[in-house]
């Protein structure tokens, strides 16, 4: 079992008016297996959390921790990062002309796995994983993420999390702009490559539509760069029903 | 470098201008057969302001050598290559030179190399021209392409060895015709290559003119193409990589001298390493007899180091409202950011992802070729120079 540690996170950011303070102390302990949901009204810091775990240059770790397994992953670089099993689904994946969906998939795979997949049965298994995702096989020849609609390029986020089977997932916001359809399906890889892969997953989301269809263990609240609260999923039922004015006015 | 080539109107979208102020407008240029017509090149002359007379390697003299054994070519069905006299009443139809090396051409090229491609031949694969310098004397080419009638080939011209080489081609894509010209332009270490090109395209013809700019110290390529009947349509690209000390530049001209004509014009480079320069200036002039005018020119450069420079000037002159559209863009940028941590939250190391962004910015211009061979040799090119850095 592998361990994802967050302790006493302080994250600030550069901006025209200086340097901004965003993450305010943050503790959360992801275990393989276990699904977090983290919640929390627009500028609290949730998609902050989730690019510090990543290693965005723009965000800067003035203090606290980010382990895997005990080991340090402030000191490593993002590609190491990915390598060590942590992947990042972004909330507004980026478009990149002239890589092909394919040749991206492949590259990732061998740079994660530290050597080239198996021809014929890395080619079955991309198949199979866009076949589940309903992606059209046309995709593997379209630039990455370049004309996808925004359903299309959440899709393209999971098909690479069950394909680079990392240990542990940030997803951030995929379920925003998806129709109910597309979010099914979505949920769907999710819980697949939870089940399939013992992962550890952080679901960073605005809305609790998303949790009728992945069941969070644990759901923290987020207010101003901290957790706020804390529970099991009876704590999303509750924000469904009374929003985070509570959190806000406090 | 998210890359929406949806035409915009011009005015509302993507637009942008740099300092530069045409002293003329583009049609009223000075041309003349005869290199004694003009003046000695200067940068302070707009044509040759980015460039210093002596990166010419003596291009711009009033003397040169000429390139006939350097040329060579195959046979195919349909197509009539052959040496003609440059007194033939074809030659200098298409186009008369603007500027001084390409005068200095065609008064030194006492024979022109036709390459005609008869009535109603369709070419099964692509026809090559292989155009290999072997010193450094400044020489002159020209070659006259005819495209006739509803004949449909691809002609690729490779530039290659060391050369000093002043060139005209002038394509006539007659009238129904389709042509899809590239220009490979993949000289040694020391070579210089200015290139004016000039095509006519006749009513409802079509041409995919393609430049390819790898090696070579000095490429300079000024590709005019001028619409003289109704319904055609150009797609004008460019690829090119500059290392340190390479200077590159494409002057693209479009000429909207007839109605509901359509142009597309994407140059794309690269540019790594100190003194590394690339120059495009893209001009489109749209005529009063030019309604239904479709136009778009874009050009986008990736600065990958410090010290490399990228001018990119577009211009348009709009003589008639009466248009479908008109649009320009030019944005030269680093290696973005984002699109490096996307790769690099896939476990993709920062040189892999270098290398991939690069690839993809440029290959898919090469893809537009269409010529397979060639998209796969000049990718190789492409990563032995990213290899290089």
């Amino acid at each position: 079992m592998a361990t994802l540690e967050v302790k006493n996170l302080h994250v600030s950011v550069e901006t025209d008016q200086g340097t901004k303070e965003i993450l305010k102390g943050v503790d959360i302990v992801i275990n393989s297996g276990e699904i977090h949901a983290v919640m929390g009204p627009n500028g609290s810091g949730k998609s902050t959390l989730a690019y510090s775990i990543a290693g965005h240059p723009k965000y800067t770790v003035t203090k606290g921790e980010i382990l895997l397994d005990g080991e340090n992953v402030l000191e490593m670089s993002v590609d190491e990062r990915a390598k060590a099993g942590l992947f990042l689904a972004m909330q507004y994946p980026v478009e990149i002309p002239g890589v092909s969906v394919s040749n991206f998939l492949r590259t990732a795979k061998t740079a994660v796995t530290g050597e080239a997949p198996a021809l014929r049965t890395w080619i079955k298994d991309v198949r199979e994983a866009m076949g589940n995702l309903k992606i059209d096989s046309t995709f593997s020849e379209r630039n990455v993420n370049e004309g996808f609609s925004g359903g299309e390029k959440k899709r393209h986020e999971i098909l690479q999390l069950e394909l680079l089977k990392p240990r542990f997932a940030i997803l951030d916001e995929t379920d925003s702009g998806l129709d109910v359809d597309a979010l099914k399906i979505v949920s769907e890889g999710v819980n697949r490559a939870h089940k399939d892969n013992d992962l550890g997953v952080l679901m960073i989301t605005h809305y609790t539509r998303i949790l009728k269809y992945i069941k969070p263990d644990f759901v923290h609240v987020f207010v101003d760069g901290k957790v706020a609260e804390q529970g099991g999923a009876e704590l999303a039922d509750q924000l469904e029903a009374e929003g985070y004015d509570r959190y806000v006015k406090a | 470098m998210s890359d929406s080539q949806k035409p915009a109107q011009h005015g509302l979208a993507e637009h942008t201008h740099g300092s530069f102020v045409p002293l003329q407008i583009r049609s009223d240029r000075p041309r003349s057969k005869s290199v004694s017509d003009f003046e000695a090149v200067s940068p302070l002359q707009d044509l040759w302001r980015y460039l210093q007379p002596e990166q010419l390697k003596g291009l711009d003299a009033d003397v040169l050598g000429e390139y006939e054994s350097e040329v060579s070519f195959g046979a195919a069905d349909g197509v009539n290559v052959s040496w003609i006299e440059s007194t033939d009443p074809r030659v200098g139809t298409i186009g008369v030179p603007e500027d001084k090396v390409a005068a200095a051409a065609y008064t030194n090229a006492s024979k022109t190399l036709l390459v005609e491609i008869a009535d109603n031949a369709e070419l099964s694969e692509p026809f090559v021209v292989n155009i290999t310098g072997s010193g450094s004397q400044a020489s002159a080419l020209h070659v006259l392409v005819i495209a006739k009638k509803f004949s449909n080939a691809t002609l690729v011209f490779e530039h290659a060895g060391h050369g000093v080489l002043a060139e005209i081609i002038e394509i006539d894509v007659q009238d129904e015709a389709k042509l899809n010209l590239v220009s490979v332009q993949n000289w040694d270490k020391g070579s210089a290559h200015v290139s004016a090109h000039f095509a006519k395209l006749g009513r409802n013809s079509y041409l995919k003119h393609s430049v390819a700019s790898f090696g070579g110290d000095l490429i300079r390529i000024t590709p005019v193409t001028t619409f003289t009947g109704p319904g055609a349509e150009v797609e004008m690209n460019g690829v090119y990589f500059a290392d340190a000390g390479q200077h590159i530049e494409n002057r693209p001209f479009v000429d909207h001298a007839a109605p509901n004509c359509k142009s597309r014009v994407t140059y794309k480079g690269a540019l790594q390493g100190n003194k590394a320069h690339t120059v495009w200036i893209g001009d489109v002039l749209i005529r009063v007899v030019a309604e239904g005018t479709d136009t778009y020119e874009l050009n986008r450069n990736l600065l990958l180091t410090d010290g490399a420079r990228a001018d990119s000037v577009p211009n348009l002159e709009i003589e008639t409202g009466e248009i479908e559209g008109a649009g320009h863009a030019s944005a030269s940028g680093r290696f973005d950011d984002e699109q490096l941590f996307y790769l690099q939250a896939r476990g993709i190391s920062v040189d892999e992802a270098r290398r991939l962004v690069v690839l993809g910015f440029l290959v898919d211009i090469l893809q537009r070729t269409a010529v397979d061979e060639l998209v796969e040799r000049l990718t190789k090119v492409l990563e032995e120079k990213l290899g290089s850095k």
